[in-house]
């Protein structure tokens, strides 16, 4: 038998939380815009305009966390002998899913990593946006119980494992030739932005190795924001649930310290007071991450590891977060955009129908 | 008698949910579980010890392991 592995455990999966916090809210203090040390959302939107997907001048650049997510999980999975290359669990669907859980994060303004960060900021609104997860993670429970299944993955080339850690490679290779010229939007390929979130981030290594750290952490861990809820509603079980309060606890004590908690509701850091909607869009990605059976970081985490299937989710939320913008589907600080909440209807119809006409009996 | 569950090639948490509807139907004292993933392994032993059952055996075969889990 193998060493067993510490990070498993109940004190494993609190110290990965604790790690989070802390390290998330330092970002902050280091140059990421207000309550979004890690937003895996928010990050993979940015890469989405860096790449010209968008157009949206204020959220333009490749963030370094995200390729630090998927290769610290890689590394991980060597290191540990935990790399399965597999793929084929309803790939298209786990595209839509992304896609949708990307556009109700973005009415929200923020993945639940965000959620959790902007509470620990002091940011009201958060509430709103984590009860509406949690109700969204409760309907998907309710399909979970129904028999709801995308089927089984197989496994498949190595290679094949490889294919986003590679992209992550070649996001990180175009930061590096195409670092961003002082004044100017544009170097090379890349697009950057010369004010608004993605003006501010912390210093690019230091961004990649917390976002290794975190990812080789979180794959050890299964730490997973969705699973934290959904296991808890589902089982009764609070493991990774420890693991999410961790995370909340850690970087609302590092806020306090730092001098970056701000109670209220209005004015706080990329966020909008429209509390429906806020609560209606995190719903939207709360059941979409429910039926892909995890949060935007687990996906990342996953993919490191050689999971296709996640790879293909990470991809649908790019291109979701191209889409919100696109479409003037993303909230600002000003409200909803102005289709946003057509989008979030429809994506919830969406999920609805993939939770009611996906149901299989896994031994079948 | 023994029950088999067969959950290669699902992800979080179809083993788990497969081996608590197992253990629910109250029909055995013995499950073996077939899993392919580090994690489905540890997710299917924690659910099985919070149910009261003890983790018997866990093999490992290639990419694959078999917990057998029995009531405590």
């Amino acid at each position: 038998m193998r060493l067993k592995n510490i990070f498993a455990t109940r004190w494993g999966i609190i110290g990965v939380g604790l790690f989070i916090g802390v390290f998330a809210a330092l970002l902050q203090k280091l140059g990421n815009p207000g309550n979004m040390g890690v937003c895996v959302a928010c990050f993979e939107r940015d890469i989405a305009g860096a790449l010209g997907l968008h157009r949206a001048g204020v959220v333009q650049y490749i963030r370094p966390a995200i390729i630090g997510f998927v290769l610290g999980a890689l590394i991980a999975a060597y290191l540990f002998k935990e790399y399965r290359p597999r793929l084929g669990s309803a790939p298209i669907v786990r595209f839509v899913l992304g896609a949708f859980a990307m556009i109700g994060a973005l009415v929200f303004l923020g993945c639940p990593w965000r959620a959790a960060l902007r509470l620990a900021g002091g940011d009201g609104n958060a509430i709103l946006g984590l009860l509406g997860l949690i109700f969204g993670i409760w309907i998907g429970t309710l399909f979970l119980k129904k028999g709801y299944n995308l089927g089984r993955a197989q496994a498949t080339h190595t290679a094949a494992g490889w294919v986003l850690p590679v992209i992550m490679l070649g996001l990180l290779a175009l930061l590096i030739v195409f670092p961003q010229i002082e004044g100017q939007d544009k170097s090379g390929v890349l697009f950057y932005s010369l004010k608004g979130p993605g003006a501010m981030h912390a210093p690019l290594l230091v961004a990649l190795v917390i976002g290794l750290a975190i990812g080789f952490l979180a794959q050890r861990s299964r730490f997973c924001t969705m699973g934290a809820i959904r296991d808890f509603v589902l089982f009764r079980q609070t493991h990774l649930l420890l693991g999410f309060i961790a995370l909340v606890a850690a970087a609302f004590v590092t806020n306090l310290i730092v001098g970056q908690f701000h109670p209220g509701f209005t004015g706080q850091p990329v966020a909008h007071t429209m509390h429906i909607w806020n609560f209606a869009g995190m719903t939207l990605a709360g059941l979409a991450f429910a039926l892909a059976g995890g949060c935007p970081g687990r996906q990342l985490f996953l993919s490191g590891e050689g999971d296709g299937d996640a790879a293909v989710f990470v991809l649908g939320m790019i291109v979701g977060a191209a889409f919100s913008h696109n479409f003037g589907l993303a909230s600002s600080p000003k409200g909803v955009g102005p289709y946003g909440i057509e989008a979030v209807i429809i994506g919830l119809i969406v999920c609805l129908l993939i939770g009611f006409t996906m149901r299989k009996r896994s031994n079948a | 008698m023994s029950t088999k569950i067969d959950a290669r090639g699902l992800s979080c948490p179809q083993p788990v949910l497969m081996t608590l509807d197992e253990i629910k139907t109250g029909n055995t004292n013995e499950i073996e579980i077939l899993v392919d993933t580090e994690t489905s392994k540890e997710n299917v032993s924690r659910s099985a010890t919070s149910q009261g059952w003890e983790v018997k055996n866990v093999s490992e075969d290639g990419d694959e392991y078999t917990i057998t889990i029995k009531k405590g």
